[in-house]
């Protein structure tokens, strides 16, 4: 019996439930608490050691001391989540939010204040 | 006579994503000879030891395959410890299995969903993918991440999971086990699936191991051998039996994969169930010096790691023997003899990952 | 021959062939081959499984010396051995199937060396 209309009941089924799929873009996705979306720096812990920069397996990140800024290009940024492990302060933290499509890549910076 | 003709396959067809050219010299609808070439996406990953130190590395090799990415990441960072002699926690072992369990799940599922777009049952491959959806948002919900984890670190790994989370991803298997059954069945007893899949790209037991076969397409072929079974992360304490099949074709390989989706939920709940309290990772000091060759099982059959190094942070050689690369020479043995028709489905039937070939 | 540890068996050039042929009428699998280049000179190891054992066999090849091409023993060695030329330029003599370093469809010519230029 099994080798003829085996399908049938999960099409029926189908037919008359819910989709699966979300509404998306009416209905936005909402990211579970762990999702890698991108890094975040609490400045004002910062310490400009340069740990992330050197860490940072595509080179995204770059620390200027004398300027006291931050920089990093998104675009780069591959979320692997080396620099938060690394920054011996725990400044840096990945959160969800994708980084936004753009026309063009740019780098976005920190300024330290004093 | 029967006329001869040489037939361009791939590197795009409509039905492997992935870029594999074949010559097929044809004699009528029969393919006589098939010579492969690939090489389209080759990237070099591995010279780029020389830039990157052992650390980074583990970013890199994650990033090899798409699909096995958790246990890319897994095997170099298993061979450097191996190297450097560090005791991995148990509760870090056992992390490692469910996410590698975890990976050869939606792995599979999406190897079904693939084959049933290749003999044309759409309908089919939309249900696995749909059943393959709930694993990535496993994944995602454990790691953060749908296809390159980062979860790996020399040492251990970076992320636990809680207990509630555990408990939760079991509840999600338990119900997802009812649908599994119900999809796979018609992967199994389906007559216009059978009429496809059975009889067709034998590979017999001699050939499997003359070709160096590897994965569910030697154990297809009844040779009962899965790396698992040596015991890396928490295998050794897990009880589980090697799925073989000795009929040697198609509906075999998919016998054979379908039994391990069953497999892996299995072990999931088995390692929930044994996983220790404890520490996660431990702290790595020094530089790696020695060389060690790492063999796991990945969803498509036996990886292979060799890791080389000189005592400085950069490593002198790594070297990952992808499963598809084993699988190749099997795969064009299948298609000797093979009907036109049924060379889309006999390349895809060892799962074939190019990407990961070439590196 | 001559065992250095690691599950590694040193052997020298005319001992490749023998070794091979004994592997294979044993019905050992060829698991990998592997070309590295350190101190000057290429390691190739050849990579043996049957069932959960696994032996490796070390050839050490100087920079202009050639080895011989096991893929008529095993066919399955064509990738390995063509990859190998490819990306190392290591001289494997007589292979089964030559792709001529196009393997990998790259224009830079053995790029895994350019260590040693810099």
């Amino acid at each position: 019996m099994a080798q003829f209309m085996s399908f049938t009941k999960t099409v029926l089924r189908n037919l008359f439930s819910k989709p699966v799929t979300t509404a998306y873009p009416n209905v936005p996705r909402e990211y579970p608490e762990r999702t890698r979306g991108h890094v975040e720096i609490r400045i004002e812990d910062c310490i400009l050691c340069g740990l992330c920069m050197r860490s940072c397996p595509p080179g995204a990140i770059h620390v200027d001391r004398e300027a006291k800024k931050w920089n990093i290009a998104r675009f780069d940024c591959i979320q692997c989540g080396y620099c938060v492990e690394k920054c011996p302060k725990k400044c840096l933290s990945i959160v969800p939010g994708y980084t936004k499509p753009d026309s063009s890549k740019h780098t976005e910076t920190v300024k330290k204040e004093e | 006579m029967a006329k001869r003709s040489v037939v361009p396959f791939g590197p795009q067809h409509p039905v492997l994503p992935e870029p594999i050219h074949l010559d097929l010299v044809m004699e009528d609808e029969t393919v006589i000879e098939a010579v492969p070439s690939i090489g389209y996406v080759h990237r070099g990953l591995e010279s780029l030891v020389k830039k990157k130190d052992f650390n980074e590395m583990v970013y890199v090799t994650e990033r090899i395959c798409g699909i096995c990415s958790f246990m890319h990441g897994m095997g170099y960072c298993s061979a450097v410890e191996k190297i450097m002699n560090v005791e991995v926690p148990r509760r870090a072992d056992y992390l490692r299995t469910i996410w590698s369990e975890m990976s050869r799940l939606h792995s599979h599922l999406l190897w079904l969903g693939l084959l049933a777009d290749a003999f044309g049952f759409e309908a089919l491959f939309m249900q696995s993918w749909r059943l393959r959806e709930k694993i990535l948002d496993m994944f995602e919900i454990s790691t953060g991440g749908r296809v390159i984890f980062s979860v790996n670190k020399i040492g251990g790994v970076l992320k636990d999971m809680p207990e509630d989370m555990l408990k939760s991803f079991v509840s999600i298997l338990n119900d997802m086990e009812k649908e599994l059954s119900e999809t796979t069945t018609v992967f199994l007893n389906e007559y216009t699936v059978r009429s496809r899949l059975e009889g067709v790209g034998i590979i017999t037991k001699e050939d499997a191991i003359r070709r160096g076969a590897v994965g569910p397409m030697m154990r297809a072929s009844g040779i009962e051998v899965d790396m698992r079974k040596t015991g890396y992360a928490a295998y050794s304490d897990i009880d589980f039996e090697v799925i073989t099949s000795d009929k040697c074709d198609s509906l075999a390989r998919c016998q054979v994969r379908i039994g391990e989706i069953f497999q892996s939920i299995g072990i999931i709940r088995q390692a929930v169930e044994k996983i220790p309290e404890g520490e996660i990772s431990v702290p790595v000091k020094g530089n790696p010096d020695g060389e060690y060759f790492m063999r796991l099982e990945q969803p498509r059959g036996e990886a292979f790691y060799y890791v080389r190094a000189n005592g400085t942070k950069f490593l002198d050689r790594m070297r990952v023997r992808t499963p598809t690369f084993a699988n190749i020479p099997a795969m064009l043995q299948t298609l000797q003899g093979a009907q036109f028709a049924d060379v889309p489905l006999l390349i895809l039937t060892i799962d074939p990952c190019i990407s990961c070939t070439e590196r | 021959m001559e065992d250095i540890g690691n599950n590694v068996v040193k052997i020298e050039q005319v001992e490749l062939l023998p070794v091979i042929m004994e592997k294979k009428n044993d019905d050992w699998r060829l698991a990998q081959i592997c070309c590295a280049f350190r101190d000057g000179h290429y390691e190739v190891s050849y990579s043996f499984a049957k069932g959960y054992e696994l032996t490796n066999y070390r050839l050490i090849v100087g920079k202009d010396e050639t080895v011989a091409s096991i893929s008529r023993v095993y066919k399955s060695a064509i990738l390995y051995e063509n990859e190998m030329r490819e990306l190392f330029g290591l001289g494997v003599e007589h292979i089964k199937v030559d792709y001529h370093d196009k393997l990998y469809r790259i224009d830079a010519e053995t790029p895994f060396m350019e260590k040693e230029g810099k």
